[in-house]
């Protein structure tokens, strides 16, 4: 019967919900320190974003040719 | 005098079986005979079920309610404000440095090795392309038995890609070296779903294999048996993307759907542990903070979003006025300052994600963006496209 399905869809909603609310939570702006801190922490090691001494990047450096 | 009597008819009640006079009632337009007793439990049932149904409804919506009301307690700044001091990004010289051409119809899907340097493709016209992005030399390629292979995923060790579409199937490929392998035939089917795959991703060992599905739900297989281990059931529509949280962090993954939703779950007892619902249109991709507390997410909506996971809220919006097109794929760069974001009208943006505004604009492609990951060590991202090629970009 559908009014059963439902019913039982509603349930497992409002326990899911229940679930959700009794997260606990940080301010927004400790989390947001805390994500600029990594940034910061990790900045030096990422290449995309400091680029790396010229030739260490195997993307960046001349292909070589191989003669055949 | 005239006394009209109704028939009542003596027999097995409809409902509880028993012998009984019974009464003629209408059912769906069906009739049934059921007795006084049972008429009289089916009519307060009826209203039972009714009056807990309406009240679960409003229980409902205060739950949300109070939800929404917990989240703006602490929101008390926004992460562009926090990053007002941090310095701002130079310039970006980031370029093609290696184009993959090889796949006959659109990219789908690409997944990086954990060697840095092979990457598995799939393609609309079957195909699964395992590449040296260094030298652009194509090493395995196999045909799928069905046109769109949505997924493709690398194996921790190296030695074997999994890749699925509409097939319903995920399907594991070792990778073997032998002069004329036929990798096909050493194919094993692991994950069965409804609909199509739309990602997949082995868990940290090419043991277990994470999918979504079309069918609206994600699983865990075991890859030997091809046992289910457990199933992820919550959203409401296609679930198209996937992304585990990095390792330190434990076992949760998260999941973006058509629904709209963002949704992380626990592996072990296959419960959603939080989720998020600001987009305003279909999320294609999700992915994690390299630190694991956060996750974007790039949808048909033409934004890409963070949402911090210990606030549970989403914490910045990457928009322009002149992004119109849905982003297709995202990821971060190593620090998780920088997310690469391709999107349906042949672009990449990179965006500042502390600050939230756009660094870049790439331009190469000559159609829709549809896959892209940052390399393993942070070296290079690749990007796939509906114009058949692969792009390594520096």
């Amino acid at each position: 019967m559908s009014s059963g399905g439902s019913l039982s869809t509603m349930q497992r909603l409002v326990e899911q919900l229940k679930l959700e609310a009794a997260v606990e939570r940080i301010k927004v702006s400790q989390a947001a320190a805390e994500l600029q801190q990594y940034c910061m922490q990790n900045a030096c090691k990422d290449a995309l974003l400091v680029g790396v001494p010229a030739g260490s990047n195997p993307f960046r450096e001349p292909r070589s040719c191989t003669l055949l | 005098m005239d006394q009209t009597f109704l028939a009542i008819v003596f027999g097995p009640c409809d409902k509880c079986s028993k012998n009984k006079p019974l009464r003629p009632v209408s059912v769906k337009s069906e009739q049934r005979s059921y007795c006084s007793l049972c008429v009289e439990m089916m009519a307060t049932e009826g209203l039972h079920e009714n009056e807990t149904l309406a009240s679960l409804k409003s229980e409902a919506e205060s739950l949300k309610g109070k939800l929404e009301e917990e989240r703006a307690k602490l929101h008390d700044v926004e992460l562009h404000q926090v990053a007002e001091r941090v310095e701002a990004l130079g310039q970006f010289v980031m370029k093609t440095r290696r184009t993959l051409k090889g796949h006959g119809n659109k990219v789908l899907c690409m997944d990086w090795c954990k060697d840095k340097r092979r990457i598995v493709s799939s393609s609309q016209d079957g195909k699964v392309i395992v590449w040296d992005s260094f030298t652009t030399n194509k090493e395995h390629a196999v045909t799928m038995p069905c046109t769109w292979v949505m997924a493709c995923a690398y194996a921790p060790s190296g030695c074997a890609i999994a890749c699925g579409g509409l097939d319903n199937k995920c399907s594991v490929y070792p990778l073997t070296f032998e002069k004329n392998e036929n990798m096909a035939a050493k194919k094993k089917s692991v994950a069965m779903h409804t609909n199509y795959l739309s990602a997949c991703s082995f868990t940290n060992s090419d043991m277990q294999i994470l999918t979504a599905s079309g069918d609206g739900t994600c699983a865990l297989w075991d890859v030997e048996s091809g046992q289910l281990l457990q199933s992820f059931h919550g959203h409401g529509a296609d679930v198209l993307c996937l992304d585990l949280a990095p390792s330190e962090t434990g076992n949760t993954f998260v999941s973006g759907g058509c629904d709209k939703k963002a949704m992380v779950w626990d592996m072990r007892s296959g419960q959603c542990v939080q989720s998020f619902e600001t987009h305003d249109s279909d999320i294609n991709s999700v992915r994690y903070y390299p630190s694991g507390d956060a996750f974007a997410s790039g949808s048909d909506d033409a934004t890409c979003r963070l949402y911090d996971l210990r606030a549970d809220r989403e914490v910045a919006i990457y928009s322009k006025e002149s992004i119109i097109f849905g982003a297709s794929s995202v990821d971060f760069s190593l620090s998780g300052r920088l997310l690469f974001a391709g999107y349906n009208d042949y672009t990449i943006n990179v965006w500042d994600v502390l600050k939230g505004s756009r660094v870049s604009i790439l331009f190469g492609h000559e159609n829709r963006v549809s896959t892209l990951r940052v390399s393993p060590d942070g070296t290079a991202f690749c990007s796939g496209s509906w114009d058949h090629t692969l792009r390594i970009w520096a």
